[in-house]
């Protein structure tokens, strides 16, 4: 019985909650490796744009809420996502046509990308913040339990609960659906096709009658639908503040460096490792030790490895590990 | 068919093109030749789009295509191949040459999922014709390889194979033959001859091979220093006396081009 309610215990606080915010990673540092794999820069916006992705969301949830809108047991933001994911498109063909395309058409290194990157993740850093404002904003239409703590003592007699949320729920499916709608479309549609083709090798893809411009643009839409699922997920889960969006760049690119800058696979991977490391280091495993162990040698501390104020430190590390190891990454990606 | 008017491409001091003019009949196979550094990589990149052009004009039956980028000359029907084999390595070979027509009903977003029947029929075409070029090329038992996994030599096949995906009105072919073996290069060579013959393909080919370029190519062109030095048959080229003075130096007039290259 002790066992079972290690188990529970270990299962309610570190695997669900860490397979939901890898699934989160996950789906951010697949954006980030298609435009370093496609589009060959670091895009330092990418936090912000998910931000940006989830305001527009968050917005037309409240209008749809205020309108009595719903969408059944579903959560209303995700009648509201591809609204959301349609303007978040079109912001970042925008700024594509505004900023990068210039420097594209210059042939300028990726080190002045980088630093482009930098000035529009600050631009859109300042729109989100002057329109929904700085502050924590909630939307998801209250709490809503698949299986709740109270139910799943009742029903399994244990002294540990497990709760999931929702939210949770929903997290992982969609982050199911959306990966293999992007595996599909990347390995057997014709534009898929292009778009690994243009990152395979450009000189060939631009000397096979591939249009770059539309492998470009192509990229940024998927990209912005990515950022958007990434970012409203999230939101969902927990709640929406700019800057948490904004330090969530780092454990997605962990994520992404991790797993292979430029493949897709290793950002998944990647997105889990982050956050199975990350939850696991903070969290204290005093009462799962206290389940599993006998009385004598029950820890008295909290077993805990890292406050959880320190827990960027965690994607830091292993970042820091990996290029310093194996820079290309788990898998085969290219080197940074 | 292409018309080069003194052309110049120069790398800061180096001019790698200096001055070039030639033409190129439609339906030959022309050959270029010069010793290493004489600029035909970089007349082909320009030619191509690849680099743009410090000064001068290239025309296509009598259009400017100067600069063009190479997706649009590719829609023109101007194709060509890498000195060093490039291809999709993470692709099979038969994906390679089915990524080639530009322009198919699947390269949108919205095609991709609203048309579909369309694409299927598509890429059933194209598949078909993958297969024919794969087996007139005699690599067909490779085509579920990944590119990458591919001999050199059968590279350069694949190479061919991709301007075979179209119907392309000029191609021009860097070196096809490098570091492919005598059967192979005679494979290469046929399937060179059978394109002009069949399909009236126009080549341009740059080659160090000499007995290639006596079996294929007529005229040649010999370019030294970024110029272009004579034109004519492969025989009025080696008996020239600037050509030989450009590939072995003065002093060895005696000698026969073909013999050192």
């Amino acid at each position: 019985m002790d066992f079972l309610n290690a188990i529970v215990a270990l299962a309610n606080f570190v695997i669900i909650p860490a397979t939901v915010y890898g699934s989160q990673l996950a789906l951010g540092a697949l954006g980030v490796t298609l435009i370093y794999g496609i589009l060959r820069f670091s895009n330092f916006a990418h936090g912000d744009t998910m931000a940006f992705g989830t305001m527009v969301t968050i917005l037309i949830t409240w209008w749809f809420q205020s309108m009595g809108i719903n969408f059944g047991i579903l959560p209303t933001a995700l009648l509201a996502l591809p609204f959301g994911i349609a303007i978040t498109s079109l912001f970042l063909l925008g700024t594509d046509r505004v900023v990068y395309k210039f420097y594209r058409e210059k042939k300028s290194e990726p080190v002045i990308f980088v630093i482009v990157s930098l000035g529009v993740m600050f631009m859109m850093n300042g729109i989100v913040r002057f329109i929904i404002g700085t502050g924590d904003q909630r939307f998801a239409d209250g709490e809503r339990f698949i299986i709740s703590t109270r139910e799943f003592k009742a029903m399994t007699g244990l002294q540990e609960g497990l709760a999931i949320r929702f939210t949770q729920g929903i997290t992982v499916v969609t982050a199911i659906i959306v990966v293999a709608a992007l595996f599909y479309f990347l390995n057997r549609t014709r534009t898929g096709k292009s778009m690994r083709a243009f990152s395979d090798n450009e000189d060939l893809a631009l000397l096979s009658g591939i249009n770059p411009e539309r492998v470009v643009m192509v990229t940024w839409i998927i990209v912005a639908g990515l950022a958007t699922i990434a970012g409203v997920l999230y939101g969902l889960d927990k709640t929406f503040k700019p800057f948490t969006y904004f330090q969530l760049l780092l454990p997605i690119f962990a994520s992404a460096i991790v797993g292979g800058l430029g493949n897709p696979l290793g950002a998944i991977a990647g997105g889990f490792v982050i956050a199975f490391s990350e939850v696991s280091v903070t969290y204290a495993f005093k009462k799962v030790l206290g389940y599993l162990l006998p009385e004598s040698l029950e820890p008295d501390s909290l077993v805990q490895l890292l406050s959880t104020d320190y827990k960027f430190a965690v994607s830091f590390v292993i970042l820091i590990i990996v290029l310093l190891v194996k820079p290309t990454g788990l898998f085969k990606g290219k080197s940074v | 068919m292409i018309v080069v008017e003194d052309l110049h491409k120069h790398f800061g001091g180096f001019h790698a093109v200096d001055g070039a003019s030639l033409s190129i009949a439609e339906g030959s196979i022309t050959g270029l030749i010069g010793p290493n550094g004489a600029g035909k990589t970089t007349l082909f990149n320009v030619i191509a789009g690849v680099l743009p052009p410090t000064s001068g004009r290239v025309t296509m039956k009598g259009e400017d295509i100067t600069g063009l980028p190479p997706h649009e000359l590719f829609d023109k029907g101007l194709l060509r191949t890498f000195q060093i084999a490039h291809e999709f390595s993470s692709m099979t070979v038969r994906e390679n040459l089915m990524m080639v027509p530009g322009g198919q009903t699947g390269e949108t977003l919205w095609n991709t999922w609203f048309h579909r029947a369309r694409i299927r029929e598509e890429e059933a075409t194209l598949l078909k014709r993958a297969d024919e070029v794969l087996e007139f090329l005699t690599i067909d038992h490779l085509k579920d390889e990944k590119a990458g996994n591919l001999s050199g030599g059968q590279k350069k096949l694949l190479e061919l194979g991709r301007t075979m995906m179209v119907d392309a009105k000029i191609v021009f072919l860097d070196e096809v033959g490098a570091g492919v073996n005598r059967t192979l290069l005679n494979t290469i060579g046929d399937a060179i001859i059978r394109l002009n013959k069949e399909r009236g393909y126009t080549f341009v080919v740059i080659e160090h091979d000499m007995d290639f370029i006596d079996r294929l190519c007529d005229p040649v062109i010999c370019m030294a220093e970024g110029k272009v030095l004579a034109e004519g048959t492969l025989a009025e080229i080696k008996a020239n006396e600037h050509v030989i003075e450009a590939y072995l130096g003065t002093g060895l007039k005696n000698k026969t081009v073909g013999a050192s290259a």
